[in-house]
C-alpha cells in the first residue's frame, strides 16, 4: 500500500487555510508549519486521524524578546515515513495560554504541564494542570523564561512539596516511599494505595534531580554542551550525545564521515547491550534468581571494560563530538572489539539458557505487570516498553541516522506486555545489537573519523533524533549569536514512559513492583533533567 | 541445578585483587591529567576548552595564577589535545581522593611575556585560597580516628542527590563479582540508622536537599560522610544555579572526595577505605609535597 505523501503540505494548506501560516522544509526529513494561533486541535485531529501521525513531543520556545511571543512545538512523525513535521504555534504574551490537548491525548499530559511551570503559560481544559516539574513548594517562577537569571537564588521552601490523593475505603492504606529509596537507586516518590497486598494505584513524584540541564546548555559555548548531553542520563551517555551532536551537525549542515557513523553506531550498540544484560540481570535478581544476576553482571563488566578500551571511559564518556568521534581506532582496539563481541555472544546464550532453565523466574514474572497495547497506545509509550506492548517504533528504522541505514535488523516486537516480554524484547534486540556490530566492524575504519565544525549562524532549529536503549530521545535546537544555544529541548524516553509504569502496576501485588519497575527501568535524571 | 552449578565452575573466581595489587587499567582510560607547570608555556588554550573550569585562570597584567581542580574536573582529555607544548598529559591514575577539599587544588602562578604566554613558573602550591593554611578543621582529625574503629566492618548508606546516576552505576557495580566489596566487610544497607558511612553524588539539586539532610541526621554517630564523582564534589558540569546547590558540602561535611565522571570502581574502593583509614592519601603532584 502506498502512503499518502507526508507532511501532506497541500492538503494542511487547503484544508486549513489562514490557520495555516506557512509550511517549508527546512532540511530533509524536517519540516515546519507555522500556525496562526495556539489552536492546533483541528490540525492535530487531522493529522492523527487522516494520516495515523504520532505525537512525537511537546514543548514551548520563549521569543518574547525576539518575535514578541512564545512557541509551542508540536513534533509529529507518520508511521513507514521518515519525516518529522513540526507544527510550531505562536502564544501571545499578553495572553499566554493555549488549549490542551490531553484530554484525547493522554500522551501530552506532562510536557504540557512541564510547558505550564516553566514557561508560565496555561493548558487550557487541561485534565490534571497540577504542576508536575517544578515540586509545589517552590515560588511562582518559570525558569525557562529568558528574563529568568541561571543563577536566581530562590527562597527557602516552605509548604507542601506535593498534595497526593488520599486512599479512602476501608482497609485501604497508602505506603509511601521515597524520594530516598532502599536500594542503590535514584530518587522519586511512590505512593501507593493498597488494599491488603494488591496495589489499587500508584502516585508519582519526579523531578527530584532536576538540575536546571535546559537552562544550563543556553549559556555553555557549543563544544561544552556535548559533555552536558553526556550527562543527562549516565545509562545514556552516548545516545544523549549523539543526539546533541546531530542537532549540531543538522544546524551547521555539515556532513559527517562514513568512517564516525559507523564507529558511532557501534558505540550506540554496546550501549544497548551493556544496559539490555545488566536488567536481564537484575530482573532475574528481583524475583530471587541472584546466580544469573551474578553472570550477567560480570559480562556488563566485559562490555563497560571494552567501552573503557574504545573510548578512554567506561559509560562510553568524552568520545563523541560534533563533527564526528575524537578518536580513531586502531588494528589492536578492533581485534579487541571483534574478541570481545565473540566471547560476550557466546556467554550470553549461557546466560540465556540459564534463565529459560529456572521455571520459576519464567512464573513470576509471566503475566506480571501488563501493561496492554491499547493502553500503551494512548498512552505515548516508546522503546522497549513499548515494544513489548504492540508499539512498533524504533527510531533506528524509522528515521535512520549513523550508519544504521547500512546494517538490516529485526526489531521485536510483543503484545503482552508483561515483565516477562519486556525482558524477552531485551534479550532479541541483544542477539540484533551483536550482528549489528558484526557487521559494522567488517566496514573499512580507515578514513578520516572527523571534520571540522564551522561557527554556526544563528537561528537555525534542528531536530534530532537516536532510538536510546530505553526508546526515543529527541533533542531540539536553537542556534544563537556566538557560537551558543538559544534553547535546547531533551526529551528522554523516561518522559513518556512513568505514566505506563503506573498503570502496570495496578492490581498486582506491592512485593512484584520492584521486577516491574525494574522491568520499565526509567531514568530519573533524564526525566528531570 | 546442575546448569547452574556448571556454569559457576566453568566460570571460575572473577573477583579482581585490587587493591592487594595493583589494578592493570586499559592503555586508552583517561585519568589524572598532569601538568609540566615548568614546561607549560601558555594555559590559555586549555582553559578555553575545558568543559567544567577546572582550569582557571586569573590573570593580572603581568602575572597569571592557573588554578587546576580536580575537584571539577571530568576527565575529557581535552586540556592535552589543546596544549600544543606537551606540558599536559593525560595519566592512567585515578586513584586521586582526597581527605580535604583543597588536596585536589593545584594553583601555579606565573609571570607573563607580553604575547600572554608564560614567561617564569614562580611557584606552585595545594589547597583553596579561602582556607587557610594551618587553620585545620578539628573535628576531622577526630572523625578519621574514630573512622579506624569503624574500619573492619562497615555500612554504607547511599544517597543519589542529584546524579545523572553514572556514579550510581559504578558504585552497584562494586557489588559485582570483579569489585565483590562485601570481601572487605562493606556492605550497603537501606536504613540510614544503620549505616556507618553516607556515601552521596551530587549535584545537590534544591529538591534533594532536604532528604540528603535527613538522611545524614537519621545516620548514628560516628559517621563519615564520602562524596564521589565531580557533581558530588564541586557540582560538576552543574555547577550552581537555580536549581542546583553545588557539592555535597554545601549541606553536611565531608570526610572525603573521589574525583571521577564518574570515579570507576577501584577509584570508589581506594575513596572508602581511604575514608576509614584502610587505604593512605596519594600524593599526586610532583610540585607539592
Ligand atoms: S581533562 Fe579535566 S582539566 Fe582537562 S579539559 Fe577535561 S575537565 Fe578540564
Amino acid at each position: 500500500m502506498m502512503q499518502a505523501k507526508f507532511p501532506p503540505f497541500s492538503a494542511l494548506r487547503q484544508k486549513f487555510g489562514g490557520k495555516v501560516r506557512s509550511l517549508h522544509a527546512e532540511r530533509e526529513n524536517e519540516s515546519y508549519l507555522l500556525a496562526a494561533d495556539p489552536d492546533i486541535r483541528g490540525i492535530s485531529e487531522y493529522l492523527r486521524g487522516e494520516y495515523n501521525a504520532r505525537l512525537v513531543t511537546v514543548f514551548a520556545e520563549d521569543r518574547c524578546a525576539v518575535e514578541g511571543v512564545f512557541f509551542n512545538y508540536y513534533v509529529f512523525e507518520q508511521k513507514g515515513n521518515t519525516e518529522y513535521l513540526i507544527v510550531r504555534a505562536p502564544v501571545p504574551v499578553d495572553d499566554p495560554q493555549f488549549p490542551s490537548l490531553s484530554a484525547d491525548l493522554p500522551a501530552a499530559n506532562w510536557q504540557e504541564r512541564e510547558i505550564q511551570d516553566w514557561f508560565g503559560l496555561t493548558a487550557i481544559g487541561h485534565p490534571n494542570p497540577r504542576r508536575v516539574a517544578l515540586h509545589d513548594n517552590w515560588p511562582d517562577v518559570h525558569p525557562l523564561r529568558k528574563d529568568f537569571p541561571i543563577d536566581t537564588v530562590l527562597p527557602p521552601f516552605e509548604g507542601e512539596r506535593h498534595t497526593y490523593r488520599p486512599a479512602l475505603g476501608e482497609g485501604v492504606f497508602q505506603i509511601p516511599v521515597g524520594p530516598v529509596h532502599a536500594g542503590i537507586i535514584e530518587p522519586g516518590h511512590f505512593s501507593f494505595a493498597v488494599a491488603g497486598e494488591p496495589i489499587l494505584y500508584l502516585q508519582l513524584r519526579m523531578f527530584y534531580t532536576h538540575k536546571g540541564t535546559e537552562k544550563l546548555f543556553e549559556e555553555l559555548p557549543v563544544h561544552k554542551g556535548v559533555f552536558l548531553a553526556e550527562s543527562i542520563s549516565g545509562d545514556s551517555s552516548f545516545s544523549h550525545g549523539t543526539a546533541f551532536c546531530q542537532a549540531i551537525e543538522a544546524a551547521a549542515a555539515i556532513e559527517v564521515p562514513l568512517r564516525a557513523l559507523i564507529m558511532r553506531t557501534i558505540l550506540l550498540e554496546l550501549e544497548r547491550i551493556y544496559n539490555h544484560v545488566a536488567d536481564i540481570g537484575a530482573m532475574a535478581a528481583d524475583v530471587g534468581f541472584v546466580v544469573a544476576n551474578a553472570h550477567a553482571s560480570r559480562l556488563r563488566e566485559l562490555l563497560v571494560t571494552l567501552n573503557e578500551q574504545l573510548t578512554g571511559n567506561r559509560l562510553l564518556r568524552g568520545m563523541v563530538c560534533a563533527g564526528g568521534v575524537r578518536r580513531g581506532w586502531d588494528a589492536a582496539q578492533l581485534d579487541t572489539l571483534a574478541g570481545t563481541i565473540d566471547a560476550f555472544a557466546k556467554e550470553f546464550k549461557d546466560l540465556i539458557r540459564l534463565v529459560h532453565s529456572s521455571e520459576s523466574t519464567r512464573d513470576r514474572l509471566e503475566h506480571t505487570g501488563v501493561l496492554l497495547p491499547a493502553k500503551a497506545k494512548d498512552l505515548g509509550i516508546v522503546g522497549v516498553a513499548g515494544r513489548a506492548s504492540g508499539i512498533d517504533l524504533d527510531v533506528r528504522r524509522d528515521h535512520p541516522y549513523a550508519a544504521y541505514r547500512r546494517f538490516s535488523f529485526r526489531v521485536p516486537v510483543y503484545q503482552a506486555g508483561d515483565v516477562w516480554h519486556r525482558m524477552l524484547v531485551r534479550v532479541e534486540e541483544v542477539s540484533e545489537s551483536i550482528g549489528i556490530i558484526r557487521s559494522a566492524i567488517d566496514h573499512d575504519l580507515h578514513e578520516e573519523f572527523r571534520v571540522p565544525v564551522p561557527p554556526i549562524p544563528p537561528d537555525r532549529c534542528a531536530l534530532s533524533a537516536v532510538e536510546g536503549w530505553r526508546g526515543e530521545i529527541i533533542h531540539w535546537i536553537r542556534t544563537g549569536p556566538g557560537n551558543r544555544l538559544e534553547r535546547c529541548k531533551i526529551k528522554d524516553p523516561s518522559l513518556n514512559n512513568w505514566p505506563a509504569l503506573v498503570e502496570a502496576v495496578q492490581g498486582n501485588i506491592i512485593a512484584d513492583f520492584p521486577v516491574i519497575n525494574k522491568s520499565f527501568n526509567l531514568s530519573y535524571s533524564g526525566t528531570d533533567r | 541445578m546442575f546448569n547452574i552449578l556448571q556454569k559457576t565452575f566453568n566460570t571460575g573466581i572473577v573477583t579482581t585483587a585490587y587493591p592487594r595489587t595493583p589494578v592493570e587499567v586499559p592503555a586508552n582510560f583517561r585519568g589524572r591529567p598532569s601538568f609540566d607547570f615548568e614546561k607549560w608555556t601558555d594555559a590559555r588554550a586549555a582553559a578555553e576548552v575545558c568543559p567544567t573550569a577546572a582550569i582557571a585562570l586569573h590573570d593580572s597584567p603581568d602575572a597569571r595564577k592557573v588554578t587546576v581542580d580536580y575537584g571539577l574536573c571530568v576527565f575529557c582529555g581535552l586540556c592535552a589535545e589543546a596544549s600544543s607544548d606537551q606540558a599536559v598529559r593525560i595519566t592512567r591514575e585515578f586513584e586521586l581522593a582526597a581527605t580535604d577539599r583543597g588536596n585536589l587544588v593545584l594553583t601555579a602562578e606565573y609571570t607573563l611575556n607580553a604575547d600572554g604566554t608564560h614567561r617564569q613558573l614562580r611557584k606552585v602550591h595545594r589547597g583553596l585560597r579561602s582556607i587557610d593554611a594551618g587553620v585545620e578543621d578539628a573535628g576531622k582529625a577526630a572523625r578519621m580516628k574514630i573512622q579506624q574503629l569503624l574500619g573492619r566492618s562497615l555500612a554504607i548508606r547511599e544517597v543519589d542527590a542529584g546524579s545523572c546516576n553514572g556514579c550510581e552505576l559504578e558504585i552497584i557495580a562494586l557489588n559485582n563479582p570483579v569489585y565483590d566489596i562485601e570481601r572487605f566487610g562493606i556492605h550497603f544497607v537501606a536504613s540510614p540508622r544503620h549505616a556507618d558511612m553516607l556515601l552521596a553524588t551530587g549535584p545537590v539539586t534544591r529538591n534533594m536537599e532536604l532528604a540528603l539532610l535527613k538522611t545524614y541526621r537519621a545516620m548514628p554517630e560516628p559517621k563519615v560522610v564520602v562524596a564521589a564523582g565531580a557533581c558530588g564534589i564541586s557540582g560538576g558540569i552543574f555547577g550552581e544555579n537555580y536549581a542546583s546547590l553545588g557539592g555535597v558540602d554545601k549541606v553536611v561535611p565531608v570526610d572525603v572526595y573521589i574525583p571521577g565522571c564518574p570515579p570507576r570502581p577501584q577509584a570508589l574502593l581506594h575513596g572508602i577505605l581511604l575514608a576509614v583509614g584502610r587505604l593512605r592519601e596519594r600524593s599526586f603532584d610532583k610540585h607539592v609535597g
